[in-house]
């Protein structure tokens, strides 16, 4: 499995989502320019986190409109793995593959810390190695990771089985107030998927978790 | 000719941001204020346009970047220097 991490200005997660993949995992991973128009040669596609086009408008608005962005938009539609993290999540709802939206967070402050995750959805190539309601222990770093979606939006994520990830019932448990307590969503297709939480950066256990790994190892099939 | 756009979060959504500003403005005794909603301001200048061009312009960009139709309304005025 060919891996692509796309680089936008302002990207800042991207060498640790390579590193999770070349030295890590020791697949084939690319780092690719935003100018960039050709990813068919990929198999899965990673929109890291950062600040891309330092947030300026809103998060994701503006690197939504990268040229790579509709080669990224075509191979989802074609069912190919597309998976953004944290400021790749903001930028695949501006790019409209996710529904709702990430508002500033409920205590309008950047938030970096760990949380924990509660594994909702298996029914995904990320999830498919994991338990239900299996607890994953990552860190959070945003100041716009508050999941909001319309009524509509959210009984058809619920109803679909479409939440990934979910911050855990514990008190501080959802740091961000995001509604349902959502972390992560897919799309209907279930080949998308967008979090806030970094799981590339708890990939060894002196990253003080090693839980994000599992997911990695999911999409390559490697339980 | 300028622009003058408001971008503003439609009701219903959350603003936490508002909400702040608002204990804010009573912690320091402003008082009978009901709600604080926050939002943006952008301004654009054209050049050599007819007024309904640049009306035809501004709202193209404010469907396709400024704002963010899940989350936000906008309104804007075209008005002459």
């Amino acid at each position: 499995m060919h891996f692509a991490v796309i680089v936008f200005p302002g990207s800042n997660c991207d060498h640790d989502a390579y590193h999770v993949f070349r030295h890590i995992l020791e697949v084939p991973v690319d780092f690719v320019w935003h100018k960039e128009t050709k990813l068919n040669k990929y198999d899965a596609i990673i929109i890291p986190g950062g600040f891309s086009y330092g947030d300026y408008l809103r998060t994701g608005a503006i690197a939504r409109f990268s040229p790579v962005m509709e080669s990224v938009i075509k191979e989802a539609r074609t069912g190919k793995p597309v998976f953004g993290i944290c400021n790749g999540f903001q930028i695949l709802i501006e790019s409209g593959l996710l529904p709702g939206a990430l508002i500033i967070n409920r205590d309008v402050r950047f938030l970096s810390q760990d949380v924990t995750l509660e594994v909702d959805s298996i029914d995904s190539i990320y999830t498919r190695s994991l338990k239900k309601g299996h607890k994953l222990t990552m860190p959070i770093a945003h100041k716009q990771g508050n999941f909001i979606a319309d009524e509509n939006t959210l009984k058809m994520l619920e109803d679909e089985d479409r939440i990934a990830f979910r911050y855990s019932k514990d008190k501080n448990g959802n740091p961000n107030g995001s509604t349902n307590r959502i972390a992560g969503i897919l799309n209907k297709k279930r080949n998308v998927l967008g979090m806030m939480p970094h799981p590339e950066r708890a990939v060894e256990s002196i990253l003080g978790s090693d839980d994000g790994i599992d997911i990695f190892k999911s999409m390559i099939g490697i339980a | 000719m300028k622009a003058k756009i408001y971008i503003s979060y439609k009701e219903g959504i959350l603003d936490p941001q508002g909400k702040t500003v608002s204990h804010a403005l009573d912690a320091i005794g402003i008082k009978k204020i009901n709600s604080v909603r926050m939002g943006k301001y952008i301004e654009m200048e054209f050049n050599g346009i007819s007024k309904d061009k640049a009306s035809e312009i501004t709202d193209e960009s404010c469907r396709k970047l400024l704002a963010n139709p899940n989350t936000e309304t906008y309104s804007f005025e075209i008005v002459e220097e």
